[in-house]
């Protein structure tokens, strides 16, 4: 790890080869942690879309209900994506630390493919209850749902944006520091989104499918 | 600098940890599916066994994945994180608390 470290070091501040690339220096660490607390507030703001969602599950006003809407098969298929691209996206994070470049920025295109292939069944799924009248302004039950998926929807798309960024940055100067921090955090957000992506489809999907 | 504590991950030899991970997630996702889709329990029974197991998913994303005990001195984001997740139970188990407490007034 050393060596891989001392090959790649940033500019400004002494290397620690015992302490990863992306917590060398005060501000990284800071960073880190502060992130930490943005990821349980935004865990927080989850928890009151779930907490409308499940008030409002029953309050279909004569629409359609989640056992009708809910296609078994299309959020099988998103949750396996999403689970491996968690996967895949740890294996970016354990590359980095041992300065394989080229490696960690293949895993991380194996995570967005993944990511795009979860977006695509997503808009697919709703382009399709849409059409059959199941509208976010249809139902208080539609409404929660919606919204409860579609704020998870757009932190994946977020998520995708920041990392196309991210790759560009780490071709044109390598694994530093900065670029090990920025590539970090990135890849506990995309942990965080399969974690609230698995209770999504417990709570909405399989629940859904129960009562 | 010496004188903290470090606690990283050695990344080195061949992944296990990550593994062990997909292994687990995948094994606790199969179960919920299966419980859900292909069982005829309560559904009161099957919905907290499935929640259990979400948990169970979330704790392997955080101490499998995100390297979430790692720091260069303590590490402040596991007590925050849990204060996050006492919140989100008292928002999410109070609402519906209180939501049914309203409809058998009701």
């Amino acid at each position: 790890m050393s060596n891989a470290h001392t090959a790649v070091h940033g500019e400004h501040h002494p290397v620690d080869p015992n302490v990863p690339l992306e917590y060398q220096g005060e501000e990284n660490s800071l960073r880190v942690i502060g992130f930490w607390l943005f990821l349980a507030q935004d865990m927080i703001l989850f928890s009151s879309l779930f907490a409308t969602y499940i008030v409002m599950h029953g309050r279909v006003a004569g629409g359609p209900t989640s056992q009708e809407l809910f296609d078994v098969t299309g959020f099988t298929i998103e949750t396996i994506a999403l689970l491996f691209s968690s996967f895949t996206c740890g294996l970016a994070t354990y590359e980095m630390r041992r300065g394989h470049r080229d490696a960690m920025i293949g895993w991380i295109l194996v995570t967005m493919a993944l990511g795009l292939v979860f977006l695509g069944f997503e808009v697919t799924e709703f382009i399709h209850n849409v059409g059959e009248g199941a509208t976010l302004q249809r139902s208080g039950f539609l409404s929660a749902f919606y919204i409860l998926v579609g704020t998870h929807g757009s932190h994946v798309t977020v998520g995708l944006l920041w990392v196309t960024l991210l790759i560009f940055q780490l071709l044109r100067r390598g694994i530093t520091p900065v670029t090990a921090r920025k590539v970090f955090l990135w890849s506990i957000y995309w942990h965080f989104l399969d974690a609230v992506w698995i209770f999504i489809f417990t709570v909405v999907y399989l629940t859904g499918k129960v009562i | 600098m010496e004188a903290k504590e470090h606690k990283f991950h050695r990344e080195e030899g061949f992944p296990w940890k990550h593994i062990l991970g997909l292994f687990l997630s995948l094994l606790l996702t199969a179960i919920a599916f299966w419980l859900a889709l292909a069982t005829h329990q309560p559904p009161a029974l099957v919905i907290t066994i499935i929640v259990i197991l979400g948990v169970g998913q979330l704790l392997v994303q955080l101490y499998m994945f995100m390297h979430f005990t790692e720091s260069d001195d303590r590490a402040w984001q596991v007590p925050a994180l849990y204060f996050g997740l006492f919140i989100v139970f008292c928002v999410v188990g109070g609402s519906i608390w209180i939501m049914t407490f309203k409809s058998i007034v009701a």
